[in-house]
């Protein structure tokens, strides 16, 4: 059982700041770290990772330091996000190798394990080079599996991924989570989260922006007041019927658009529908003006 | 040292077209001692000038220089160094084993060619004198232009300055600036060891032999300490 522990954690580049002031514990079991692009998340992992000193703050695991301490990488694998691997090997000999770097007791049984364990040992004796993103992803997942780590970062693990591979790697991430590893993944993507962790940490402008169980941070994304822009065949009649529904707080006529602010996205999408029906209105367009991931994550940080 | 990295390392370098840039430096120089040979001038006319000047100034330091900053920048530069960061090896032994490859192969694609052109200068003593020579430097060189791909983004650029300004211009104004210049620690042990007057060395073997160890140590640990406080960069997104 292992812990990851970031205290008062900043990283800065020259006047740039990644990571501001971070302070989180990521216990056994899969967490997500969610962010938008740019967020800080890859920075937070390499911290972990020990591949970058804080410029202030302590990062440990387990209690040792990450920075400069090369036996911590015993118990800690990581796949980078960073599609790197010798294309000359093949996926065998770079799992070997790795389990070799390891000094590992039994190198080729614990490359046959990590290859079976991504389903790779059909291909397991052609160059990477010949791979696709998938299978390459697949390989590093593997090399970072083969000491059987007790912690595992994964940066932006499920890109590229067709979704039967996805699925394959969410059970076998929930495998090792059930066995008592610390898992910790990112991802820009919700739905990924969703699927796959019910704690999630989300990083916005290198802060961290909430953190605890995924189900109440999806109430707060939902239940957050919505914008749509609507077009219709009578924008005025439109606007005043709204403006009668309890899922509706506030309404603007603009020139060639209705404005809508919904404070309930479930209730409002469903009854707009049905009110245009009713008075004989005829939609043409109804666009949420907000819904990109950005949006949704300041609005996160403003709670 | 650790065969495992050694192997990789090796492959890495050896396998790559960049390695075929070694080859025409060596036939240039077998070909300008086969007409210096031939050509009827005394040794000392044309030997220090092929030999010293083009062997031993150009081809020795551009090898290493190619070689050394491979063996690690390249995995610096794509990105695979991750795999490599993430073992629990200590940092000196990932340095040691990649200097060693960039030494056998330095030396061999160095040593064997000026043996070679010694040996059809007609003086076996020089031929030993280069093979000694050259793999003492090739050393030297190693450790620094490892150290440098670690230093600096642009290791091949620092390297060519020390080269062409160091050691090919510096020397020639500032006879102090010789001590520290790894041709002339090559010169002299390849001169201490043949004695012809197809050399002309101008720094004692003592000092040759201290300063370039000197150089090795340096390179070392330099090249440690940075790698053990490696921070990667440049892809903080």
């Amino acid at each position: 059982m292992s812990t990851v522990e970031l205290t008062a954690v900043s990283r800065w580049y020259g006047n740039v700041v990644a990571v501001n002031d971070v302070t989180l514990t990521i216990s056994p079991g899969v967490t997500g770290l969610l962010g938008p692009n740019g967020a800080g998340k890859t920075t937070v992992l390499h911290l972990m990772a020990g591949l970058l000193a804080p410029s202030q703050g302590t990062v440990t695991i387990d209690g040792k330091p990450a920075w400069r301490n090369p036996e911590m990488y015993r118990d800690l694998g990581l796949v980078t996000e960073r599609e790197s691997v010798p294309g000359f090997l093949t996926a065998w000999e770079f799992v070997l190798a790795s389990a070799k770097l390891h000094k590992l007791p039994n190198p080729e049984e614990a490359a046959r394990r990590a290859l079976a364990i991504v389903e790779l040992h059909d291909a397991q004796d052609r160059r990477i080079s010949t791979y696709s993103k998938g299978m390459r992803q697949r390989t590093r997942v593997a090399a970072a599996l083969v000491h059987d780590p007790t912690v595992l970062l994964l940066d932006e693990p499920f890109n590229g991924m067709d979704p039967r591979q996805r699925m394959h790697l969410m059970q076998l991430l929930h495998k090792m989570a059930d066995e008592g590893r610390t898992i910790l993944f990112s991802s820009h993507i919700l739905e990924e989260v969703e699927q796959l962790s019910g704690t999630v940490q989300v990083i916005v402008a290198g802060r961290l922006a909430a953190s605890g169980d995924y189900r109440h941070i999806r109430r707060l994304m939902t239940t957050r007041p919505h914008q749509f822009s609507i077009t219709s065949s009578n924008d005025r009649l439109l606007a005043t019927v709204l403006i009668g529904q309890p899922s509706v707080s506030g309404v603007s006529l603009e020139r060639d658009a209705v404005q809508v602010q919904a404070s309930d996205y479930g209730t409002f999408t469903r009854a707009l529908a049905k009110l245009a029906r009713e008075q004989d209105i005829r939609l043409t367009s109804v666009l949420p003006s907000d819904e990109s991931l950005e949006m949704v994550f300041s609005y996160l940080v403003a709670t | 040292m650790n065969p495992t990295i050694m192997r990789l390392t090796a492959r890495a370098l050896l396998g790559r077209r960049r390695v075929l840039l070694l080859l025409p430096m060596p036939l240039l120089l077998i070909g300008m001692t086969v007409i210096g040979v031939t050509s009827g001038a005394s040794d000392d006319e044309w030997g220090p000038p092929v030999l010293g000047n083009l062997g031993l100034s150009v081809i020795l330091p551009l090898t290493a220089l190619v070689v050394a900053s491979s063996v690690l920048g390249l995995e610096i530069d794509d990105g695979t160094i991750t795999h490599l960061l993430t073992k629990p090896l200590p940092r000196r032994e990932i340095i040691l084993s990649k200097l060693a490859v960039a030494w056998a192969v330095t030396s061999a694609a160095t040593a064997v060619p000026l043996a070679l052109a010694a040996l059809i200068a007609g003086s076996g003593a020089l031929a030993v004198g280069m093979v000694v020579g050259a793999t003492f430097a090739s050393l030297a060189y190693c450790s620094l232009f490892l150290a440098l791909s670690l230093l600096t983004k642009r290791p091949v650029a620092v390297g060519l300055v020390y080269i062409m300004l160091w050691e090919n211009l510096l020397v020639g104004f500032v006879a102090g600036a010789r001590v520290f210049s790894v041709r002339q620690h090559a010169t002299a042990i390849a001169d201490g060891i043949g004695g012809t007057p197809l050399l002309s060395a101008s720094v004692s073997v003592a000092t040759a032999l201290i300063v370039s160890a000197v150089f090795v140590v340096v390179g070392v640990v330099g090249a440690t300490r940075r790698l053990g406080s490696f921070a990667l960069t440049g892809e903080a997104s």
